[in-house]
């Protein structure tokens, strides 16, 4: 049984970690830059890889054909695809020089067609940029802002927690009450306002760093009152009292005790946490709260949605938020399997207890 | 407490029972016209009487009261309350008679003496004489009021001076001769003096006339007037029974019964609406024209492209005076912002085609010049329109001092990187797009542009108030063809005069022959010496580039096609201007019914 949860949690972990990479390794795998707009492109389709000529040849080397605007300078794009001139893939293409840019990427890109052809997998957005790169780079901000805060919130979280479940009396009232008023109040009204007395320009990692603080300062409060309730049940146990009689100072009882019984606890709240922080990343951005314009994320590419005109013409800016579902299944799958391992023999009947009821509370 | 449940239920039934019968109740049948009574003839269709048009709004009218009225829905809704002495055509941009039937001007243009209609009466059956007219103008003239009509009524800083000659008669008195003085008049909505004057003497004229006072407190001389508010949701008017035009057949306008506004928070929900049938007239954006283009034949609506319209959307640097303000790197910027040659090459970067085609799929049209195309009296076609030149762009920032760093940075004579920040309300997606598109264009000169997007209100009050800002993208409307509204924003001191407020300074040497030419201008009456004074200050502009004029939106309009009467304007209100003589084609509509009902 426990065999089976452990291959699920290897599965999940094993995939999201690659997923990670991908993204990390956004400067490789995308064949554009981000930001670089393709005025003459905007809204295109993604582009077919053919393998197959229109004489019906095969083609060991997949190629692509040109879109082209059939429409006139009034009105939408209406593009077409024009194979009068095929462009075939090439691998780890050396980067063309544009005009200078600030960002550092290594000087190949895993796949590109040659010049003055050009690629879009996904298709490209309102600038014609290209929809893949955007959504490799976007994934950086969106999964890694996810990763980030929650290690922010849970850690923040678990020592308050601690500090509450086990030193009880005044701690316990102080920091219950406070997460209390975290939780009450309402922050998306809040960082509207803060939002009017940033500074007007912020430095190139600041919007990100400051989106990573204001998501994991937000969340600090739920996983903290769970701990808590975890170490309360935890400190009541015979083997904490035997070791309280021998003498054990609480720093040893902490280490030695109680931590181990809260960490199954705060992994499974890690898998589920992140994903929650990921959607707060997505549902800022989304607002306009996160990261401006031209850096992507995964929520401001969906911001391009709310607009009617994009929604019924152009499916393939909903990339990113199909990315999302797999992302989320898998961080739920870990965080199911976590919670089942945890529960598993080999540990005491009442810590199996608390993680029921977790589940349930879940 | 089982009662008190059933009285609650009970209460909440008969509110809801009463909201929707305050819609329901039928609005007043026309007076027949009098034999003695001076309406207003129009041309034009004959059309059918009844039927209910919905509009929308974008928010929630803030105000009923046409003299401290600033906010666009309540001036939208307000338009059709109230009624001025000497209207301008939106059509024609003529002057026509409207509450005066005719007026003389004295030989040397100080006089203007207007002939009032007689038999007239307000919404609530008050007749209407000189008294009211003279009320009017003492209230929107009262320095007490703050009236934002007040700058318009003043020649050469001095207010006109009004006096009532009889009844029916008024003689405004001007100070000095001004150009196209009947156009003064217009917009200028009069005001009953039987409901407003204890309020103008007891001093409470600004908050008389707010959303919360009952419909029958307030009458007005225009088509519609006040039927049901209920916020958030819609603003019903009903038909004037007294309304003062009439069509040939001497039928009493206007012919719909109710117009009603739906409260459609954003541009796209209401595009939908317009769409699913919901709302009858709309005006939208280039994006969703694109969206809603196709399905014009099934759906019974037709949408149209009016060209260009009097908005200019521009790009302007703070340059206003901040030694008193707290405020040290911007004012650093500032030194960057004041030559005039960075502002040029800026604008020469700009590739305001691109913005054309991306920000409003070519519904626009790019400008150098503040006067857009569809001014045809008044736009100076020799402004050149140089075409995008990043190689121009650098040079003239290499003749200012700016270089670039090996990085490929530009920065200024002390090494200083150029970097600023944008203001957008991202409320307005095309604003936004410019932004972003101009961002990617100052980025290939080495400047780093952080686009910020704040509300709207918080970027007013930073250009208006606290100045802490670097540069911002706004757009505004003319209000009239004529040059003379356009004064505000233009010359030094001037309350639109967005990018230098304050006005401490000592003005440059082109900003100061803008302000004499813009002055000079509105005591000349000669057409054709105001166009070549105009067409200087538009040179000026496009070449120092005190703000750097970027694009100018078509107006698109959308109508359902059992609409008669339409003839929209390419000023605002654009489809309800001649909302008295819109009706409902009837045999249409039904055929429309029936061949909804069969495709069902």
């Amino acid at each position: 049984m426990n065999h089976m949860y452990k291959k699920k949690i290897w599965f999940a972990a094993l995939s999201l970690a690659s997923v990670h990479v991908l993204v990390l390794g956004a400067g490789f795998f995308a064949p554009y830059d981000p930001a670089e707009q393709h005025r003459d492109a905007p809204f295109e389709r993604p582009m077919r890889l053919h393998i197959f000529d229109s004489h019906g040849r095969f083609h060991l080397r997949p190629y692509v054909c040109t879109w082209v605007n059939e429409g006139n300078s009034l009105g939408p794009p209406r593009y077409a695809e024009d194979c009068s001139h095929t462009w075939p893939l090439r691998f780890l293409v050396r980067e063309e020089t544009h005009a200078p840019r600030a960002a550092l990427g290594p000087a190949r890109h895993l796949l590109g067609v040659d010049a003055p052809g050009r690629v879009f997998l996904l298709g490209t957005d309102d600038y014609g940029r290209d929809q893949l790169s955007r959504l490799l780079y976007g994934g950086q901000v969106s999964l890694f802002a996810g990763l980030l805060a929650t290690g922010l919130s849970l850690g923040l979280g678990a020592i308050l927690g601690c500090i509450a479940g086990y030193f009880g009396s005044w701690p316990d009232d102080v920091i219950m009450r406070v997460a209390e008023i975290f939780m009450a109040l309402p922050w998306i009204y809040l960082l509207f306002a803060l939002r009017a007395f940033l500074p007007l320009n912020l430095g190139a990692g600041q919007p990100f760093f400051l989106l990573i603080s204001v998501i994991g300062l937000a969340g600090w409060a739920r996983p903290s009152r769970l701990v808590r309730g975890v170490v309360l049940s935890a400190k009541q146990r015979d083997f904490v009292h035997a070791a309280r009689g021998f003498g054990a100072s609480n720093v040893y009882i902490l280490r030695r005790h109680i931590l181990p019984e809260i960490m199954g606890v705060v992994l499974t709240q890690a898998a589920l946490l992140i994903s929650q922080c990921i959607l707060a990343e997505i549902t800022l951005s989304f607002l306009g709260l996160g990261l401006g314009e031209p850096a992507p994320s995964w929520g401001n590419m969906l911001a391009g949605l709310q607009k009617y005109y994009v929604l019924e013409n152009c499916w393939w800016m909903l990339v990113s938020g199909l990315a999302l579902v797999p992302v989320f299944l898998l961080y739920h799958l870990l965080a199911d399997a976590l919670c089942a391992h945890f529960k598993a023999p080999g540990l005491s009947r009442k810590g199996r207890m608390t993680i029921e009821k977790l589940q349930v509370a879940i | 407490m089982r009662y008190l449940l059933k009285g609650t239920v009970l209460a909440m039934v008969l509110m809801v029972l009463a909201a929707a019968g305050a819609s329901s109740v039928p609005s007043p049948a026309p007076r027949a016209v009098k034999p003695d009574e001076d309406v207003l003839v129009l041309p034009g269709e004959i059309g059918e009487r009844g039927g209910r048009l919905v509009a929308s709004l974008h928010s929630d009218p803030k105000t009923f009261n046409p003299v401290t009225v600033v906010d666009l829905p309540s001036k939208e809704v307000i338009a059709l309350l109230g009624a001025d002495l000497i209207h301008i055509n939106l059509h024609t941009q003529h002057t026509e008679p409207a509450l005066a039937k005719s007026w003389t001007v004295s030989p040397d243009g100080k006089r203007y003496t207007l002939e009032l209609r007689r038999g007239v009466l307000f919404s609530d059956g008050h007749p209407f004489d000189a008294d009211d007219v003279v009320f009017s103008f003492k209230v929107y003239l009262d320095e007490n009021v703050h009236s934002p009509q007040r700058d318009l009524l003043l020649v050469g800083g001095k207010p006109i001076r009004v006096q009532k000659l009889n009844a029916y008669r008024v003689a405004f008195d001007l100070p000095q001769p001004y150009a196209a003085a009947e156009r003064l008049f217009d917009s200028v909505s009069i005001l009953p003096r039987h409901l407003l004057e204890r309020a103008y003497e007891g001093g409470t004229i600004a908050k008389a006339w707010s959303v919360a006072t009952r419909p029958a407190e307030m009458a007005g001389l225009g088509p519609f007037r006040p039927k049901q508010y209920l916020p958030g949701q819609q603003m019903v008017l009903e038909r004037n029974p007294f309304y003062w035009k009439a069509d040939f057949r001497k039928n009493r306008l206007p012919y719909l019964d109710e117009i009603a506004f739906l409260i459609v928070p954003t541009e796209d929900a209401e595009a939908i609406r317009f769409q699913a049938g919901d709302v009858d007239v709309v005006k939208i954006n280039a994006e969703n024209y694109s969206a809603l283009e196709r399905e014009q034949h099934q759906r019974g609506y037709r949408l149209d492209d009016l060209g260009a319209g009097f908005e200019y959307d521009f790009l302007f640097f703070n340059l206003n005076d901040l030694s008193a303000k707290q405020l040290p790197e911007i004012q650093r910027k500032q030194e960057w912002f004041r030559r005039f040659e960075f502002r040029q090459a800026v604008s020469a970067a700009i590739d305001r085609e691109a913005i054309v085609r991306l920000a409003y799929q070519g519904r626009a049209t790019p400008l150098w010049e503040q006067v857009t195309p569809a001014n045809k009296l008044w736009i100076n076609q020799a402004v050149e329109h140089p075409p995008r030149s990043l190689e121009r762009a650098s040079a003239l920032l290499r003749s200012a001092g700016f270089s670039r760093r090996t990085d490929g940075m530009l920065v200024d004579a002390h090494g200083n990187p150029v970097e600023f920040s944008i203001l957008t309300n991202p409320s307005n997606t095309q604003r936004t797009k410019i932004a972003t598109i101009i961002q990617d264009d100052l980025k290939q000169l080495g400047m780093r542009v952080n686009v910020v997007p704040l509300e709207f209100q918080a970027i007013m009050t930073r250009v208006f108030d606290s100045f802490d800002y670097e540069a911002s993208i706004l757009g505004l409307v003319s209000g009239d063809a004529d040059p003379n509204p356009e004064i505000n924003v233009w010359t030094s001191g001037g309350g639109t005069h967005l990018w230098d407020q304050t006005g401490t300074l000592p003005v440059a040497a082109w900003q100061a022959e803008i302000d004499t030419l813009m002055r000079r201008q509105t005591a000349v009456l000669d057409y054709k010496k105001r166009k070549q004074m105009y067409d200087r200050v538009q040179e000026i502009i496009s070449t120092y580039d005190p703000v750097i004029c970027v694009v100018s939106p078509n107006i698109l309009v959308g109508a359902k096609n059992s609409l008669a009467g339409v003839r929209p304007s390419v000023m605002r209100n654009y489809l309800l201007w001649n909302a008295e003589q819109l009706f409902w084609r009837r045999e249409a509509g039904k055929r429309q019914q029936a061949a909804g009902q069969d495709s069902h």
